[in-house]
Order: C-alpha cells, then structure tokens, then sequence
C-alpha cells in the first residue's frame, strides 16, 4: 500500500469508529452497542497477543490465564490499595508480562499440540487460583468495583460524562487503535521477520545466530501484557471480576479470532473477534441450535478459507 | 601447524548407541576438510556437535583456542561456526531476499527497540543487509531468483540458498552437510567451483559429502567415518590408496561411491 493510500485508511478508520459509530448509536438509540463494541475492541487486543505468539510459531490457547490474572491485578490494586484505575492498567499489562516470562521459560520450548495443551491448562490454573487465593475472595469474586477513583486529571474523569459506557467505548476503541498501531509497526519491522524466522524454523533460525529462547519469551510477554491489558479494562467496565469472568471457552475464543480474521494478516484479530462475536450473538436467535449452527459455520469457513477472512482480499488480486 | 577448529575425543552416545566415538581432528585456516563415510557413520552427528546444536558426551571443541561446546547454537554461530542443514532447510515462506537479509542477524548493529523505532542505525542496516544479500546472491549465481518464495524453488536452488544463507552470517568456519546432494554432474561441478571461491573468501570449509568424485577433487584433507571412529584422515591421494578405507568403505560400496 502506499503511503498515501495508507494515511487514507488510517483516517478512515479513526473517524469511523471515534465519530461514525457514535454518532450512529445516538441517532439509533442503541446505547447497548456501546459496551458490545467496547467488548469487541477488548477481545480483540487480547487475541492481538495471542496473534503474536502464532507468529512465532505457536498456537496459545492460555490468553484467558492473564486476562484473568490482569483483571483481578486492577480489581486488587484499586480495591485493596487505592491505586488510581489509570495506573492499574499498565501495572496488570506489565504483572502479566512477568508472570508469562516465568511461565514462558519452562514451557516454550515446548511445540506444536503440547505447548497448546499446556496452555489451556494455564487457563484452567488461573481460574483454580483465583477460586482459592485469599486475595482474589474465591468465588464471589470482587464486585462493586467503583468507577469514582480516577485521579487523574489528564484523562477524563468518568464519572463527570453522563454515561461511563460512552467513556469505556472511547478507551477501548483508543487502545485496542494503539494495540494494533504497534502490532503492525512490530509485524513488519525486522522484529517481525525474526518472529517469522522463529515460526519457519527455529534450528535454522538458532544456526543463523538468533536466540530463539530470548525471542519467544519477548513474543509472548508482549502478548501477556496485550491480554492482561484488556483484562483489567474489561474488569473495570463490568466493574466486577469473577474467577468464570476469563474461561477455558475465552481462551479458545481468542484462538478462533486469529484463526477467523488470518493468520497471515496483523490486523486478523480485529476483523476475526468483530465477526465471531455479533456471529455468536447473531446466532442467539437459533436457541439450542446457537452452539451447533456456530460450529459447522465455523468449520467451512476453516475449509473455504484457511487463511482466513482477509484472505479473501488477495485471492481476488491472484485471480 | 595450528588449528583454527579442533576437535577432541569427540562422544556422542544416543542411548546404547554410540553415533561418534573418540574421533579427534583439526582443520586450519581456509583449508577444506571433508568427512567422509557410509550411512549412518555418524557425520551429521560429529557436524552437529561441532555447531554446539548437540552437547558432546565426552570430548571438546576448540575454535581459535577457545572451547564452543556446550554453548547455545546461536553463540556458536555467533562466535564464527555456522552450519548448513543436510535436508534442504531454509525459511519456506519467505522470499529469497528475505531469507539471506534475515540470515544478516549476527551483523545487526541496532537493537530490537531501534529496528522498532527505525533509528538511524537500523536503517542503516538494512540497507547494509539488503546491499549484501544482492551481493552474495549475486556471487553464487542466484540473483534471477531473489524474488522467488523459498518454498517453490526446485532442489539444487534450495541448496544454493541454504548456502547464501550460511554465508550471510559471515562465518569463519563453514559446515557444509551434503552441498552437493540431489545434484546432477554439472550442477556439482559448478558448486565445486563456487566452494573453492568460499575458501578464496577467506572461509574454512567442513564439508560431509557422498560424492566421492567432488570429494576427491575439492578437498585439502579427508576424514573418514566408519560407526562413529576416525578410520582415516589424509590428503585424497592417501585416502584413495588407504586399505582400511578401502575395505571398510570404498571396497564394498563400490557404486554408491562412484569410483
Ligand atoms: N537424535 C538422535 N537420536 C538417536 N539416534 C540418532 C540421532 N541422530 C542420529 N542418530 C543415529 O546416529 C547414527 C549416526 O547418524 P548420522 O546422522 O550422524 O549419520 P550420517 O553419517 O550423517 O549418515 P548419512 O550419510 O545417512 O547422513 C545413526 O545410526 C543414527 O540413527
Ligand atoms: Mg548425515
């Protein structure tokens, strides 16, 4: 794309979902889509992460574990002692980010279905946590959260807008544009074609003098942080966090909206989670159906497209 | 004579298998070195261990004096002793281009936050890394497929391209595992030729090889391999009259080796 045509799009996109949506869900009155999308832009930057570690070459269906993990971090942090919500968010990223280097030491060098299985693991063991660690208060959770400690007077204060949903949709959409802003710049610097190496083949990768162990770990602290990110906004936006709030069923959403968007293309999470997630509500109307409908769409779609919806793109462009 | 890369009492066992016993050797300065033995002998093994991707069970190697076993395979490449793969391994899906500028890493000067940020300095290398992967592409004669995804290259470019790869790490010591497999005469010859403008470069080349004929003609010293032992080591002429050799090796596989 050309540079022009690039600053084209990015703008498009700015006003759409900053201006566009907004104004849409004001003339429709539907105030509901405000947390529906701010849910989407969440999911989406957690399997943004997840989309970086398939880009080293393995398939991570642990996200749920840090989004968990960062929810509570932010529910604790504010709850327990007071810490601004603003702060909490880059503290559960980087909590997230140090917990995965000491998961991700041990377990990546593991490949292929036994690093998944390990992972999915991770998700069950942090909701298992959760359940019994004093601090998380087992199974009812932290609840109540209150909107009203932003300290913080850059930022606006949300309690001052007449409607917080309106204020968490500006955020998520703001970062998960930040989230993907910085995927791509990663994706298509050398990082990327070093990732890319690791995914190819990490022998030949190791025998060219990259270390692979330092790469991995680094990958997947970034995707760590990207899910204990959106954990900790999602968890404030509920104003609750429950050990169910992150499952085995998210971490394996997340996968599927790499899967569905192409994992070929940075910006596959994006367009996979928007999709899956209004696919899935969409469905609700199929009653007992919804899981079974769900599941043979999701299969042909794998069978037609297996590079994903994006694909879609270039196949046009090869014809 | 002093060894730029020696080997000593080299060990491998894999379970009850002894795949490299005891084998010592040496190899100077821009000399071509070949390991020479049937299937199984325990080449890729000895190769393997020597580029640190195996940890010896007994025995050592020193590269200018220094010992490299045990160390990660990226610190040995980093430190001058790089190998190429005995299957055709290269990254599939990337361009040609791509995969020899990536193969530049051990040259990268910035960062990994400066090739985020694209600093000064990191443009300046890959524009340094583009400039020398035209240049060895165009050295071993691959410069009409630069653009070509890896994956659809037929078998001798493949080979070609695990070489360039090699040589954009910049080695001083290159192990070269079968170059030379799956490749008509002529293609040999050609690759014979472009291994001697290696040494020429300045490299000094390990070469396992099955082809005795380029073996014979390309090489300044031979070792010979039978289940994992050092049987032989000489000159070509020496090895080609040596009766162990002979009768352990040449003797019996007559056609496999071309004689
Ligand atoms: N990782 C391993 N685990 C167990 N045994 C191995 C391993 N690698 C090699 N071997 C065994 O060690 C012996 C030597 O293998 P090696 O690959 O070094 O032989 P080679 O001389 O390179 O043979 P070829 O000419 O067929 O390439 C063989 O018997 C092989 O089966
Ligand atoms: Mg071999």
């Amino acid at each position: 794309m050309s540079i022009s045509r690039r600053i084209i799009a990015v703008t498009a996109f700015l006003i759409l979902v900053f201006a566009v949506i907004p104004i849409l869900i004001a003339v429709s009155g539907r105030k509901d889509f405000y947390y529906t999308l701010s849910s989407v832009a969440l999911l989406s930057m957690a399997s943004a992460g997840v989309w970086l570690t398939f880009h080293i070459g393995r398939i991570n269906i642990g996200q749920g574990a840090y989004a968990l993990m960062g929810g509570y971090v932010s529910a604790i942090l504010v709850m327990s002692y007071g810490v601004s919500f603003w702060w909490t968010l880059p503290l559960a990223g980087l909590f997230c980010a140090l917990a995965s280097i000491l998961i991700g030491l041990p377990i990546l060098r593991l490949r292929g279905v036994y690093f998944a299985m390990v992972t999915l693991v991770l998700t069950e063991v942090a909701r298992l946590l959760a359940l019994a660690l004093p601090v998380t208060q087992g199974a009812k959770g932290i609840t109540s959260i209150p909107v009203e400690v932003f300290g913080l007077t850059l930022v606006p204060d949300f309690t001052m807008m007449e409607n917080p949903r309106i204020a968490f949709y500006y955020l998520s959409v703001a970062l998960m544009t930040a989230c993907f802003a910085l995927m791509h710049r990663l994706v298509n610097s050398r990082i990327g074609h070093i990732c890319m190496s690791l995914q190819q083949n990490e022998e030949l990768a190791s025998s060219i003098g990259i270390n692979i162990a330092q790469i991995r770990v680094i990958a997947y602290a970034i995707s760590s942080f990207l899910g204990g990110l959106a954990g900790a906004v999602f968890v404030a936006a509920t104003q609750s966090v429950y050990p169910s709030s992150f499952t085995v069923a998210d971490s394996i959403n997340f996968m599927l909206n790499c899967f569905l968007g192409g994992l070929g293309y940075v910006f596959g999470p994006m367009l996979g989670t928007l999709v899956l997630y209004f696919g899935w509500n969409l469905l609700f109307e199929t009653g007992r159906f919804q899981l079974l409908i769900y599941s043979a769409l999701m299969i042909a779609l794998m069978l037609v497209l297996p590079n994903g919806l994006l694909s879609l793109g270039t196949l046009r462009k090869e014809r | 004579m002093t060894f730029l890369l020696e080997a000593k009492g080299m060990t491998k066992r894999f379970g009850g298998l002894v795949a490299v016993n005891n084998v010592s050797f040496g190899v100077g300065a821009k000399e071509i070195l070949s390991v020479i033995g049937p299937n199984g002998a325990g080449k890729s093994t000895l190769f393997k261990l020597i580029s640190s991707f195996l940890r010896p069970t007994a025995g050592e190697v020193l590269f200018r004096g220094e010992r490299i076993s045990d160390l990660a395979p990226h610190i040995a490449a980093r430190k001058g002793v790089v190998r190429t793969f005995q299957e055709t391994t290269v990254f599939r899906n990337m361009s040609v281009r791509d995969n020899v500028i990536i193969a530049h890493h051990l040259r990268s000067k910035a960062s990994l936050l400066g090739y985020f940020f694209a600093t000064r300095q990191a443009k300046e290398d890959e524009a340094a890394f583009g400039r020398s992967a035209d240049e060895i592409l165009g050295f071993l004669g691959l410069e009409s497929i630069a653009g070509e995804t890896a994956r659809n290259l037929p078998h001798g470019h493949l080979r070609g391209l695990g070489i360039a790869i090699g040589l954009a790490t910049d080695p001083a010591v290159l192990l070269l595992d079968e170059p030379f497999a799956g490749m008509n005469h002529d293609e040999t010859m050609k690759a014979v030729a472009m291994v001697r403008k290696l040494r020429e470069r300045g490299l000094t080349i390990l070469l396992v090889e099955h082809d005795m004929q380029a073996v014979m003609k390309i090489s300044d010293r031979i070792v010979v391999l039978n289940f994992g032992q050092k049987i032989a080591e000489g000159t070509p002429s020496e090895i080609q009259r040596n009766d162990k050799v002979i009768e352990a090796y040449l003797g019996i596989e007559d056609e496999a080796i071309g004689l």
